[in-house]
């Protein structure tokens, strides 16, 4: 097992630049999702670290040695495709072995590696199949198999449950995780789903555009978004944006969004923006649940205001609402018993408490 | 009321199956009857060849009716078969076939692999320029082609001409070119992860293709090896301006050669050659049909 390091890691095909100089540090056993739209160079990262891609320019660490110029076989690391790449013409057990034979590894040794992966796997019964014979959600199980059976420095997934029905990808997910818990080798992870990524990561790394936006823990991503992008990209619904401004009204800072609409900050939001310019384009980003129905009792810092809703969601345990603020459209989540219908008014309330305010102009998070 | 309901919608939905299968039926009808047509078609040549390769010459030769054996004999297969003439054919076809086929996988394949899969420095440009050669017909090559071997001859005294084995210089002119097509069309289609995923397993180049790309594309390299044995097999121009000597021919040149002689022409043991010559390419296309139409579908169903 290893830390992978990238140094102003630059990727250029003839004029586009996929990755323009991304500096990552992996801990050993850490568990990294690489996240971001397509397009947005996770995958050609992880195909870099892989030794699939030749890099432009800066410099890939495996364990501590430079591994820019080392072929993928000797850089001691295992893959797991999107679509499996299994050798349709071996047998599970095969399949997961190949690596071991091709290394010429004792017999013995490669039936006790490839039994102990399967049990873990709990793919034992399928050992003798071919691929073709088994179901999706099995033949990523024996892909897993196949990286795990070689006890690399580095575990690589590249989009590993895209091809996966919804509920199967929800429990491979939690075998990916329970797989990396028992094994502890260090993985980087592609998706470009963030359910994916906050539920597996021990740290997410957000990508755009070929650089890295943020990285940080889930937690830390959802609640401290450093730019837009990150804010809007990490949980579902996306956080709302609603264009405001800063105004002093008999010496308090208040938040207004429209003519009619206007809030007080709370005291320490007041304090963390009393030095931004009261003329300055701003945003409000503030995140479904913080916009609920108002209560009788409001906590302080909670603003009711009313909005007429467009559309309505039932989830079961809330319902989600959409209403329209300033030409923004606008998510909440409400109580289902709170009386939530469409074309109806509903006093709602936001949680300043928990917004974030953000440049118009560079996305960037105040 | 809830019965007549289901009444009701039972006829409909019928009506719109019944149309359905309508179309099927007419489809099915035309197919057969087209297919009918053309199987008569193929079929009738090698029949009357049959027919008349079990009469004897006089009969061949009497006012009869041509489609019927009044008096079957076998004495032109024995008199072929124990002919150490014909059997030199026979065995000249076979050697020629088989090593022109190994040559051709040894020179196709890795070719393919490398042109579909490594990508170098007008990889694209060689592997149509390849496709392109195919395009040449062979009746305008073995002028220059003759020359050539001439020349060669001449020039270091390795007489190539009229020996059988210049042949296996002249027909990978025919079959690499297409072979190699036929597999880079074929290792296209597999895959990228899973030479990828060999590389990162610890293959190299050469085991990826050996243990990867030649087992996953057996199908398509055994179509590519019936097409290399069947024009190998009946090709007839080269051999009929490169072999003269008798003891140098294949079947196919052999048999026109030697059992016309002059404006006598031996049917019965004409017909008898061609068809115990057909029964080699017959037999590998019975045994491998399979792997052959899955090799030429490859990609077809790929999604």
């Amino acid at each position: 097992m290893a830390d992978v390091s990238l140094r102003k890691v630059v990727k250029r095909y003839d004029e586009v630049e996929a990755v323009r100089g991304i500096d990552l540090d992996i801990a050993d056993h850490e568990f990294v999702v690489l996240v971001g739209p397509s397009g947005c160079g996770k995958s050609t990262t992880l195909r870099m670290i892989a030794g699939l891609e030749d890099i432009t320019d800066g410099d890939i660490m495996i364990g501590g040695d430079v591994v820019n110029d080392v072929p993928p076989k000797d850089r001691d690391i295992a893959m797991v495709f999107q679509n499996y790449a299994l050798y349709p013409h071996m047998t599970v057990a095969e399949n997961m072995s190949f690596g071991l034979r091709l290394k010429h590894y004792p017999k013995a040794e490669i039936k006790s590696r490839v039994a102990e992966a399967a049990r873990m796997l709990d793919i034992t019964d399928l050992i003798d199949r071919k691929p073709k014979q088994l179901s999706g959600g099995q033949r990523q199980r024996v892909a897993m198999g196949r990286a795990i059976v070689r006890n690399p420095k580095v575990f690589l997934f590249d989009e590993p449950l895209s091809n996966l029905d919804a509920k199967l990808r929800v429990q491979m997910r939690i075998e990916i995780k329970k797989v990396h818990q028992k094994v502890r080798t260090t993985t980087v992870y592609v998706t470009h789903d963030q359910v994916e990524a906050m539920t597996l990561a021990d740290r997410v790394v957000v990508m755009n555009k070929g650089r890295i936006e943020q990285i940080g823990t889930p937690n830390d991503l959802y609640h401290n978004p450093a730019t837009r992008f990150v804010a809007g990209f990490i949980g579902s619904p996306a956080m709302n944006f609603v264009p405001c401004r800063l105004e002093d009204v008999s010496g308090q800072l208040n938040l207004r969004l429209t003519d009619r609409l206007s809030f007080p900050l709370p005291g320490a939001r007041a304090a963390r923006y009393q030095k931004i310019a009261r003329a300055e384009n701003l945003l409000l980003g503030i995140r479904p649940e913080h916009l609920t129905e108002a209560r009788p009792h409001p906590e302080p810092g909670v603003e009711p205001f009313d909005a007429t809703l467009d559309v309505t969601e039932p989830m079961g345990m809330e319902t989600l609402v959409y209403f329209t603020l300033e030409g923004a459209q606008l998510c909440g989540r409400v109580n289902p018993g709170a009386g939530a219908r469409v074309g109806a008014p509903l006093r709602m309330a936001v949680d300043l408490n928990n917004m974030h305010l953000l440049n118009e102009g560079t996305g960037v998070v105040l | 009321m809830s019965s007549m309901a289901i009444d009701k919608s039972g006829p409909t939905r019928k009506i719109k199956y019944g149309s359905m299968s309508r179309d099927r039926t007419w489809a099915l009808r035309w197919s057969y009857f087209f297919l009918t047509l053309f199987a008569i078609f193929a079929l009738v040549p090698p029949i009357y060849m049959l027919i008349t390769s079990l009469k004897s010459s006089a009969e061949i030769s009497a006012a009869t009716n041509p489609w019927w054996v009044y008096h079957p004999t076998l004495s032109n297969y024995i008199e072929l078969l124990t002919s150490n003439q014909y059997l030199r054919f026979f065995w000249n076809s076979a050697l020629v076939s088989v090593v022109v086929v190994a040559l051709t996988m040894l020179i196709s394949i890795p070719a393919a692999f490398a042109l579909s899969r490594m990508k170098f420095w007008g990889s694209a440009t060689l592997a149509t320029g390849v496709f392109l050669t195919y395009l040449i017909p062979d009746s305008l090559l073995f002028i220059p082609l003759f020359k050539m071997f001439a020349l060669f001859g001449d020039y270091t005294g390795i007489q190539l001409i009229n020996r059988w084995y210049v042949l296996l210089f002249l027909y990978p002119t025919l079959t690499v070119p297409f072979c190699t097509w036929i597999m880079i069309g074929y290792f296209a289609s597999i895959p990228k992860e899973l030479d990828e995923a060999a590389l990162i397993d610890g293959a190299s180049w050469f085991q990826t293709l050996t243990r990867i790309f030649i087992p996953v594309a057996l199908p398509g390299l055994i179509a590519a090896t019936i097409f290399a044995f069947t024009v190998s097999w009946a090709q007839f121009l080269y051999p009929l301006v490169f072999t003269t000597s008798t003891d140098q021919l294949v079947l196919p040149v052999g048999i026109t050669t030697t059992l016309i002689k002059g404006d006598v022409f031996n049917w019965g043991q004409i017909m008898t050659g061609a068809l115990l010559g057909a029964a080699p390419p017959l037999i590998i296309y019975a045994f491998l049909m399979d792997y052959y139409i899955a090799g030429l579908t490859a990609g077809a169903t790929k999604g």
